[in-house]
């Protein structure tokens, strides 16, 4: 498990438009590079390629300046989305996290380390089944310190709608006990 | 806009021109930022990918403060209109990508002979032709240089990050308007669709140089929009001033009347490639990495820059004498400095690694007479840092 | 006494002041309707009550072209096709000027074509004179957008084999605030289209027939300028407010055919204003 990485952390995320997949990204980004002091890097897939079936969000994390921008072997893998897991399931670095949202990709039972997450299931219960992504992100960093949980609300505070600001707080809380726990086991 | 439309459908810091602080943001944002902090007046443009971002955000930005934002029929439209308002005295800008920066070709060489400043930055993708319109390319150097017909000067940018896309686009504005030149920025697709942190310095801290502009009033008698002062520029009348200025596109003399002899037009298309060429030490910028005692200097720009920096760095702890030359303006090209460079006599060999098939790779080796070696591919793929090293370890 | 300099007989002529008197002689031929156009134009702007300062010209290529070369306000030569775009850049930066383009059919309607049919729609605050003499005049007479079906030119030896633009159908069919056609002949009437022009928010366009004798002329058996003017009188028919555009196309050459000229459209309909 990459807990705590210093230097880099490589970040993919994946799903189908409408599931905040960039949002996610950029917020991670912001965290990183506002809030943490870190150099971060965000690309996406665009074009032809983002229409239709899976799209992803890419975020570097480092502690020194990011070259080279773009993701080549992630450490953190979280995708919504059974196409996404496809593809970008098997791009992970050995030892990475793979995370699933667990009723939107069924996971093969190979991938031993897979945190299959009832994201959708958990922002629902919150309000909103659209909080997901937020779920996923506070698993994420709870799980990797890819950025701080201060800086990650100092980040949705400054991006998201302020309607969605308390749904959004209680998604990436949420998502981030459930890791801590998870990793105190 | 009305006053009431734009309160419901801005937030309320988008009334602000320069937006003071530290911001994730894309190239295209970061440059389209830059333009409003350098006082960006009016745009006009062509939607294109991948520049579409530069004025989507200023559609919704520019009118906020003040400015005037226009989507033109075509590229064509586009270039005309934006020396227009620059003639009538806005700093003014427009976006565009490879087809579109081809199709303004003609209309940049009126700016550069009419002596109108205007900057057009070009989002550079994989091309010819249609290409590859979502994928990274940098070929569009020589074209930025040559592009239209005849000789003439222009200044290019070529910025690595966004924080250099909101910088360098500030100096485009200032440096157009300093000489009355067309300037350009060329980013790539790398640039232009990366977040990273950008720093935006207070609206007092944003460097403006302004036109020079007539030191006589209209009234104490004939403006001469053409006769330079020592440093080859002429001060600038804008229309509505009174001065009754007359610019043409055709060879013309003092006044800005048409003067159709070749002793007119030698003297003039001459001032207008010195006015660049003369004054390119104060123009041209540049940055470097362990260049000093370097055996092997990698020259590299825009988003290869960030790839061959990786790979020097690299080098450097594998204990190889190799050093980074970016240049960040690549027209004109730091010329000098290669120069300085070459006289300190420890550089074997150079290396260009380029999203084209040699296109500064050929400036190098006209100027270094040196080994030059390019890592070459045609667009739609940025190369990694390893396939540099490997080019620097053989 | 002082001796009476020559200055002091000079007589002044009432627009010398709108005038590049620097720039003459003009390189208009014999016969040639523009200089025509360019009076038209400057006694509009001493007409409209705005301070000539105000007041800014621009063209593309061609005879017509150089009209802003002449006159004595700010004044723009751009490029082949582009008057419209460029004059739209000013009339959009700084909205209290005055902006006429003055261009030729060859200029605004083939090269600009584009720029033309969205300058309208937009109704961008322009003021544009197409000076129509049917051919590419500068070049030596090649055919163009205007030029109608039979007329020779020196790319259509045997007689043109396309359609001509009727521009003020166009201009309708594109959004123009005001319309209007006249010819060199009407001096006070396109004078005063002109003048409307410049004080109505919105795209205006006015048409102005005008005879090139040196190479439309004489090779379509029209004669010489004055002949031309002269058939003008013999074959236009005015008619306000005619609603049947569509039908308004004109043939020179048919010497049969009347041409019909007037006040077209002159409607309100919200103006481009960044």
């Amino acid at each position: 498990m990459p807990k705590a990485m210093n230097d880099s952390i490589e970040i993919r995320l994946g799903g189908v438009g409408g599931q905040g997949i960039a949002l996610a990204g950029t917020l991670l980004g912001n965290a990183a590079a506002l809030y943490d002091d870190k150099e971060a890097v965000f690309t996406q897939t665009y074009g032809p390629e983002a229409r239709g079936g899976a799209s992803r969000a890419d975020i570097i994390i480092s502690d020194n300046p990011i070259a080279y921008p773009f993701v080549t072997r992630p450490h953190v893998v979280a995708v919504l989305f059974q196409e996404a897991y496809e593809k970008f399931g098997q791009e992970l670095a050995p030892g990475g996290l793979l995370i699933v949202e667990n009723d939107l990709v069924n996971a093969r039972t190979d991938d031993a380390d897979v945190v299959r997450l009832p994201a959708v299931k958990i922002a629902e219960e919150l309000g909103n089944k659209l909080a997901a992504n937020i779920v996923v992100l506070g698993y994420l960093i709870g799980a990797t310190n890819a950025v701080s949980l201060h800086a990650m609300e100092e980040a949705i505070r400054a991006t998201v709608n302020a309607r969605h600001l308390d749904l959004d707080m209680q998604a990436l809380n949420a998502g981030f006990t459930l890791a801590v726990e998870a990793g105190n086991d | 806009m009305p006053p009431e439309t734009a309160a419901k459908t801005v937030a309320p810091e988008a009334a602000q021109r320069v937006l003071t602080g530290r911001r994730f943001m894309l190239g295209d944002h970061a440059c389209a930022e830059g333009a409003l902090a350098a006082g960006l007046d009016f745009f006009a443009g062509y939607p294109i990918t991948p520049s579409t971002e530069v004025a989507e955000h200023l559609a919704s930005r520019l009118p906020a403060v003040g400015g005037r934002f226009v989507q033109m029929e075509d590229e064509l439209g586009s270039i005309a209109a934006i020396i227009g308002a620059s003639a009538a005295g806005a700093r003014s800008f427009t976006a565009t990508s490879g087809p579109g920066f081809s199709l303004m070709m003609e209309n940049i060489g009126l700016a550069a002979m009419m002596e109108i400043p205007c900057v057009i930055v070009n989002v550079q993708r994989a091309s010819p032709s249609t290409g590859l319109p979502t994928m990274v390319g940098q070929s569009d150097i020589l074209q930025a240089r040559w592009g239209s017909h005849g000789d003439y000067g222009i200044v290019a940018y070529c910025p690595s990050s966004p924080q250099e896309c909101f910088d360098q686009t500030i100096d485009a504005f200032n440096t157009a308007d300093r000489y009355r030149i067309p300037v350009f920025i060329l980013m790539d697709e790398v640039v232009g669709h990366m977040a990273e942190r950008v720093e935006i310095p207070a609206a007092n801290e944003i460097p403006h140089v302004p036109r020079k502009r007539p030191r006589t009033k209209p009234e104490e008698g004939i403006f001469l929009s053409y006769a330079p002062d020592e440093d080859l520029v002429p001060p600038i009348a804008h229309a509505g001033e009174g001065y009754k200025v007359h610019m043409t596109g055709l060879t013309h003399d003092e006044r800005g009347y048409p003067e159709l002899t070749p002793e007119t037009h030698d003297k003039l298309v001459n001032r207008l490639v010195d006015k660049v060429r003369l004054n390119a030490l104060d123009i041209v910028d540049f940055d470097e990495q362990h260049v000093d005692d370097a055996e092997c200097v990698v020259i590299a720009y825009g988003c290869t820059a960030r790839s061959a920096s990786a790979a020097v760095d690299q080098a450097r702890a594998e204990g190889l004498r190799c050093g980074l030359l970016r240049p960040k303006t690549i027209w004109p090209f730091p010329e000098e400095r290669v120069r300085r460079l070459l006289e300190i006599g420890k550089i074997k060999r150079f290396i260009v690694p380029e999203i084209n098939l040699g296109q500064l790779r050929r400036e190098v080796e006209r100027l270094t007479q040196l080994p030059t070696i390019g890592l070459n591919h045609a667009g739609g793929a940025m190369p990694t840092p390893n396939a540099i090293l490997e080019i620097i370890r053989s | 006494m002082s001796t009476p300099q020559q200055d002091d007989f000079a007589v002044v002529h009432p627009f010398d002041h709108l005038m590049r008197a620097d720039r003459l002689p003009h390189i208009l031929c014999g016969g040639c309707g523009i200089g025509t156009v360019i009076h038209g134009y400057v006694r509009a702007v001493s007409e409209s009550g705005v301070d000539p300062d105000r007041h800014v010209c621009v063209s593309g290529i061609g005879c017509s072209g150089r009209a802003a070369g002449y006159v004595n306000v700010d004044s723009y030569h751009s490029t082949h096709g582009r008057a419209l775009p460029f004059a739209l850049g000013i009339a959009v930066h700084n909205p209290e000027l005055k902006v006429t383009v003055i261009s030729g059919d060859g200029d605004l309607m083939a090269i600009g074509g584009n720029h033309f049919i969205h300058a309208a729609r937009r109704n961008v605050n322009l003021n544009v004179i197409c000076i129509n003499n049917f051919n590419y005049g500068m070049t030596g007479g090649q055919v163009g957008p205007t030029t109608p079906i039979g007329a020779k030119g020196t790319t259509a030896p045997q007689g043109s084999i396309e359609h001509p633009f009727n521009l003020p159908y166009l201009a309708k069919a594109c959004g123009a605030s005001l319309v209007a056609r006249w010819t060199i002949l009407h001096v006070r009437q396109f004078t005063d289209a002109v003048l409307r022009s410049m004080d109505k928010d919105g795209f205006c366009f006015t048409e102005v027939l005008s005879p090139c004798p040196t190479s439309f002329g004489r090779r379509n058996k029209l004669g010489e300028g004055l002949d031309e003017v002269e058939m003008y009188r013999e074959r236009c028919h005015i008619e306000n407010g005619a609603q049947n555009l569509e039908e308004l196309d004109i043939d020179i050459v048919d010497h049969e055919q009347p041409i019909t000229v007037g006040n077209f459209v002159d409607i309100e309909r919200s103006a481009f204003h960044a």
